[in-house]
């Protein structure tokens, strides 16, 4: 029997992990990735929660099974057209080439939310508000942190929740990551700048994985973080450039007012352009929070409305580093079952439809 | 009789078998975005009166669910009904509309 091919769209941590299973258990894999690099959001992260492991070492983890099965990769390409012809599927692409497959994982991904969206913060208004992206730039860049006209800063805030768990912007889910990343990133602030100091502006600390409470005993223990119940309602600038922010301490009862040099805005997930295009060019069903949605909720985690078509990663809700990776062998083994001839992903499961969850009658 | 000092204190208790929670039944009745408060704050922290006086929304909405409703009528006595509050909300509480419908409860009950 001939090798069957697998075509994994995105070549972030979910589409390598998979890729290289699926060689592994004998397809032909043609990874797309549309930038130069493999990794995805990964490369721009320095340090990893809970461990402060480097995320180096998980992107040269991963690519040594990449490296060890070859995987066809194709790097700097879009996706033109995707056709299904009976079980044979057809991929388009930027660069003229044409490849075809028997099944395809899809593995977009995410995008970070835009800040600019949350004007009261005032990120690309006023120059030290920066996102937790911008502040892990700082890091892999090694320069010190300063404030934009270089001072070092004495205070720090950090704000959860920026685009995530508010109906204002459209996104009602939680983010998952950005609890923990503040807290990380908390510490790592203080690791640099052990004067500095560093407040986390909360609604709930969700510190659901393994380790994650941890972290965050030790940014109180050892480096003296502190944790504020109060969701920010604005920033606004003083005229030497510092943040006075604007929250109620819950906790307390009263309204409290801070300034600080940097504000950091932990921005969430959104689902990812490229998630979107593809979808429209496959007629994927989307969910009500814009992610792909799955064949369901609890079981067929991986499996699209479209016979022969997966996901894996973070294209259909945000997820850990550690999450996309045990999604991405997962996604593979039902890829293979697939494409061995075996129904597990057809079986039945009563439809629970997420309608029900966000319909408040 | 001698006085060795000794005082009987009040229950500080909320007693959950007790508390009379009518206002806010009544408020959920025609305003049931009530419900969905996770008392972030933000709606006090964008409020001007809050800054002034001791009106919190967050705090108005938490001890209408436990029926303390003693402290609110004349806490919400300072709010301008500016709407500030229902911009902010990441719940999507029509907060304003909260308010008002506290008033109407407290006339209708007369509290
Ligand atoms: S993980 Fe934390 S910061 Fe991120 S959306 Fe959830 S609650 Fe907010
Ligand atoms: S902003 Fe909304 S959710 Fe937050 S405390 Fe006020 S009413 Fe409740
Ligand atoms: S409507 Fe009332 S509670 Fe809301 S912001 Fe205005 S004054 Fe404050």
């Amino acid at each position: 029997m001939a090798k069957k091919n697998v075509i994994v769209i995105g070549g972030g941590i979910a589409g390598m992990e998979s890729a290289s299973y699926l060689s592994a258990m004998g397809f032909n894999v043609t990874l797309l990735e549309k930038s130069n690099e493999l990794g995805g959001h990964l490369l721009n992260w320095e340090r990893l929660f809970p461990t402060m492991r480097y995320g180096k070492q998980v992107i040269d983890f991963l690519a040594k099974g990449i490296d060890f099965e070859q995987i066809n990769k194709v790097l700097n390409v879009e996706i033109k057209s995707i056709e299904k012809k009976n079980t044979q599927f057809c991929v388009e692409l930027s660069n003229g080439k044409t490849f075809f497959g028997d099944s395809i994982l899809i593995t977009t991904g995410y995008d970070l939310f835009d800040a600019h969206r949350k004007e009261e913060y005032g990120y690309g208004i006023y120059n030290n508000v920066i996102t937790s992206a911008d502040l892990e730039k700082i890091f892999m860049s090694g320069n010190p942190i300063t404030t934009t006209d270089g001072k070092t800063p004495k205070r720090i805030g950090i704000v959860h929740c920026v685009g995530s768990r508010d109906e204002k912007v459209g996104h009602v889910y939680c983010s998952k990551v950005c609890c923990v990343t503040g807290v990380k990133q908390a510490i790592e602030i203080k690791e640099k700048m052990p004067e500095t100091e560093v407040f986390n502006f909360y609604m709930d600390m969700r510190m659901y994985g393994m380790h994650f409470e941890a972290l965050y005993k030790k940014a109180q223990e050892k480096y003296g973080i502190q944790f504020i119940r109060g969701r920010l309602s604005e920033a606004a600038e003083n005229i030497d450039g510092t943040i006075v922010l604007k929250v109620e301490d819950t906790l307390a009862g009263r309204p409290l007012k801070m300034n600080v040099d940097i504000l950091v805005l932990l921005v969430g997930f959104v689902p990812s352009k490229g998630s979107k295009e593809v979808g429209k060019l496959m007629g994927l069903n989307i969910g009500i929070n814009g992610f792909y949605k799955t064949k369901d909720q609890h079981t067929l985690t991986n499996v699209s409305n479209i016979d022969g078509v997966f996901f894996a990663g973070s294209c259909t809700g945000p997820k850990t580093i550690t999450n996309t990776i045990t999604d991405a062998r997962a996604a593979a083994s039902s890829v293979a079952s697939y494409l061995l001839g075996f129904d597990l992903h057809k079986r039945d499961i009563e439809n629970h439809e997420e309608f029900w969850l966000y319909d408040s009658k | 009789m001698k006085n060795f000092g000794y005082t009987i204190q009040n229950d500080r208790q909320i007693d959950y078998d007790k508390n009379d929670t009518k206002l806010y039944d009544f408020v959920a009745e025609s305003e049931k975005s009530i419900r969905t408060c996770i008392f972030c704050g933000t709606c006090s922290a964008t409020c001007t009166a809050s800054k002034f006086t001791d009106l919190s929304l967050r705090r108005i909405i938490l001890y209408l669910k436990r029926g303390l409703n003693e402290s609110l009528k004349k806490e919400i006595e300072s709010c301008m009904l500016c709407g500030k509050c229902n911009l902010a909300c990441p719940r999507g509480v029509n907060t304003r509309n909260v308010i008002l419908n506290i008033k109407r409860g407290i006339e209708h009950y007369e509290l």
